[in-house]
């Protein structure tokens, strides 16, 4: 393997930008026959954006070259798959109403005629029987029915699978999030064979220790960049760690020592009752950050405490009121037909009334406070909700839950898509809540809103890791617990 | 109401109402008929269309909150509803016009228990709400026919003055109904409930995470739906000389057409109630226009789909340019 040769592909200075957000900011990568590019970075540093680009889902701008030749703009999922570039999605894509040969013939325009079903059987089967021996699937199987490991294996052999087309560049997204150890090791071991055989495979992962064992070349990203790029041989653990977040930055700040965990606490969640369960606690008060890698439970935290402050919950206490500010503004927050002010107020009704009736003068007077206290952009609350723009719409939300009388407030990451500006009153506004007396529990994924809490929980794979005072938060000690292994 | 800023004309207003369409096509309708007479039967028209719309707003309101609920949300047990209220309250009465109060609560008892059956089952045993309305129905129908047996029995005389009685060729029942139409608008517009119900038709899981209660909300919904339901079966055994085992057939596509006609959405969140009053009224006066015009069954039906159609397009236009 001479690294002289020509790249599979290989991205020149590719920028991809959605709306103002710039997910790549001038990105060069190249993929070589032979070798297994482990590609890591926090959430948002522009994995998924990258390994989209590679796949044809994106067009960006910058140069991307397939085996030497300039695609230009023609570069698209079409010309992916005929070069035998194949991508194994984090939000897995088989149809689940379909049995595993069905699944597998998707992929496959060349079976058809008499038989394709069985055709289309025999060489997923094959397949899996290559990567994972012993799987226990079978062809006719509905993948609906197959649990979650299962379902996965299926994918990632069907990347695998060859007919008409070779698989030369197999891209393969947190591969091992479903599967045990045993079945992530029979992958690993299967990728390194495919890779001597002289196939290219990147591997993203959030398990380090997956990455520096298994791949050749290790691309770090942040912030929609690549910052690092050396072999594996040369990263430890902790040098990896440390390429990806920020040097620990001065932390000063608010730095007055926090020793308000007294009295009884306003939420309360049992440790789980398993080896090194940590209870999680939150008083008057308090900021509270849940913290770790996305979608680590976190979310399910908060809708698990929002319930139990109305229907009792054997694990959790919660005394008072919560409302909940939601980061999933469409799906979660916000009602599309009503006005700014109807969205407002939906959570303050029952005191904005005069006898049985709301009262429009009440609910309007709230909805105007709101608008000027949080400085919502419009020039009037009886507009749609729809009119304003995604930031302001969050604001909408925040007025919502803060202009209820709910003791407790509940953020789940809700500053997606909020600007800067907004950021920061937000943040000034939830320290001065904090400051009369009311709790809030913080889901976020960003650093420099953790630095605002009083005390940070971070969560990996649904359980709760670490419990850290302000005076002992680093990035460093939340890296390091968001990547921890099961060794 | 304070609109200091930009005040729009009455006019202007009243054009953005999403149920105006029902009322301008049931008048157009109206008119189109009585020019056939040259306007001499005009009257009786009218009374005719507020007495039979009555029957068809007390299903459509209850069927409007359900529809409101969102997608998917749908009450098709309403025609058996009707049939079983209708037969147990005229075989308690037993023609005593002593009984009728009695008859009142029992019937809407028995929309009642139908409605915490469709809910039992929806919520229970994970039913869509279009399958278990459907197969509540049947066991519904079964009931009425098993007790009834099919026997009409007259309604007490005081029930059937009551239904048929008029005051200035209005139909006292249609004003009651007017009435009840007002009350639920309110419902709908300015309590807690009414917010609540609209809020879950948009987006359910925002709703339960603004602390909207979803499940009594909902309940609430399809036991509001089951009780109209009883209450029409009363007052149309009562109308009619007695129930009938087919007696609430025609109300299961009425209903559903008068939500749609009236200007609410089917997809939930966005509803009215005084549209439903404009739909009846628009539904009974096409059936009445194609007779006077003497169209035979087939073209009757035909013209009827196109008309509904040609409504519901010409309204939803003009939401969307809003």
């Amino acid at each position: 393997m001479s690294r002289a040769e020509v790249p599979i592909i290989s991205l020149d200075g590719v920028v991809k930008s959605f709306g103002a957000v710039r997910a790549l900011q001038g990105v060069d990568l190249a993929c070589r026959k032979g070798e297994c590019i482990g590609l890591v970075g926090h959430n948002g540093a522009g994995k998924s954006t990258l390994m989209n680009l590679l796949a044809g889902v994106f067009s960006a701008e910058g140069r991307i070259a397939l085996d030497g030749v300039d695609t230009a703009d023609r570069y698209s999922v079409a010309v992916a798959q005929a070069h035998g570039i194949r991508c194994v999605f984090q939000e897995l894509s088989l149809c689940p109403n379909l049995t595993v040969a069905e699944n597998a013939r998707i992929m496959h325009a060349s079976l058809k005629g008499i038989g394709w079903r069985k055709r289309a059987g025999a060489l997923i089967i094959a397949q899996l029987d290559l990567v994972f021996p012993g799987h226990g699937i079978s062809a006719g199987d509905v993948v609906g029915d197959l649990p979650i490991a299962r379902r996965q294996m299926v994918e990632i052999a069907r990347a695998f699978t060859v007919t008409a087309a070779a698989a030369r560049l197999v891209i393969l997204d947190e591969p091992t999030s479903s599967l045990d150890a045993h079945q992530a090791g029979q992958l690993l071991a299967f990728v390194r064979r495919f890779v001597a055989e002289g196939g290219c495979v990147v591997l993203i992962s959030h398990l380090l220790g997956e990455i520096l064992s298994t791949a050749d070349r290790v691309v770090v990203m942040k912030d929609g960049r690549v910052v690092a790029e050396r072999p594996a041989a040369e990263f430890t653990r902790a040098s990896l760690v440390a390429a990806m977040g920020t040097v620990a930055r001065e932390e000063a700040g608010r730095g007055e020592a926090t020793v308000r965990r007294s009295g009884s606490p306003r939420v309360r969640v049992a440790a789980e009752r398993r080896a090194g369960g940590i209870e999680f606690t939150a008083h008057q008060g308090e900021i509270v950050g849940l913290a770790g890698l996305g979608g680590q439970g976190q979310s399910e935290m908060l809708v698990r405490i929002f319930d139990a402050a109305r229907r009792a919950d054997r694990d959790i206490d919660v005394s008072g009121g919560v409302a909940l500010v939601a980061g999933d503004r469409q799906t979660d927050g916000v009602f599309p037909l009503w006005s700014i002010a109807e969205n407002i107020t939906i959570a303050s009704l029952a005191r904005l009334r005069r006898g049985f009736l709301i009262d429009r003068a009440k609910t309007s007077a709230m909805a105007e406070t709101w608008k000027a206290r949080i400085a919502i952009r419009t020039p009037d609350v009886d507009n749609p909700i729809l009119s304003l723009s995604g930031g302001n719409q969050q604001k909408a939300l925040f007025a919502r839950a803060l202009g209820s009388t709910a003791e407790t407030v509940l953020m789940d990451d809700p500053m997606r898509g909020v600007d800067i500006g907004t950021k920061q009153e937000v943040y000034d506004m939830i320290r001065s809540e904090a400051a009369g007396g009311r709790t809030f529990l913080w889901y976020t994924t960003e650093m420099d809103e953790l630095r605002h809490c009083d005390h940070v929980y971070v969560f990996r794979d649904q359980h709760i890791v670490a419990d850290l005072s302000r005076g002992e938060l680093t990035e460093e000690k939340i890296l390091h617990a968001s990547f921890a292994e099961v060794a | 109401m304070s609109d200091a800023a930009s005040p729009p004309s009455p006019l202007r207003r009243l054009m953005a109402r999403p149920w105006l369409w029902a009322y301008v096509a049931a008048f157009a309708v109206f008119i189109v008929t009585i020019l056939f007479t040259g306007g001499r039967s005009g009257g009786e028209v009218a009374t005719a269309a507020f007495t039979f719309a009555t029957f068809s707003v007390i299903v459509g309101i209850g069927q409007m909150f359900v529809v409101t609920l969102g997608p998917g949300n749908v009450d098709l047990s309403i025609p058996a509803t009707i049939t079983l209220a209708g037969a147990v309250a005229t075989k308690i009465m037993d023609t005593q016009d002593g009984m009728i109060l009695v008859g009142l609560l029992v019937a809407l008892a028995c929309g009642a228990a139908v409605g915490i059956f469709n809910y039992g089952l929806i919520i229970l045993l994970r039913i869509p709400p279009i399958i278990a309305t459907l197969s509540s129905s049947f066991l519904v129908q079964s009931t009425a026919i098993a007790y009834g047996r099919g026997i009409r029995i007259k309604p007490p005389p005081a029930l059937a003055d009551f239904t048929t009685s008029q005051v200035f060729g209005m139909p006292v029942l249609a004003i009651c109904v007017i009435l009840l139409a007002a009350v639920m608008e309110v419902v709908l517009r300015r309590t807690l409930y009414g917010r609540w119900v609209t809020a879950i038709g948009q987006n359910i899981r925002a709703a339960r995470l603004a602390g909207v209660p979803v499940g009594r909300t909902r309940f609430a919904a399809y036991m509001m739906s089951a009780v109209f339901a009883g209450l029409c079966g009363y007052l149309l055994s009562g109308f009619s000389g007695g129930s009938s085992l087919s007696m609430g057939e025609e109300y299961l596509l009425t209903s559903i057409a008068l939500v749609v006609i009236g200007g609410s959405s089917v997809a939930g969140g966005n509803s009215n109630v005084p549209g439903l009053w404009g739909a009846a009224l628009f539904l009974f006066l096409v059936v009445t226009m194609l007779n006077t015009y003497g169209f035979g069954a087939g073209l009757r039906y035909l013209a009827t789909g196109a008309i509904i159609i040609a409504v519901i397009v010409a309204a939803s236009r003009r939401r969307t340019a809003r």
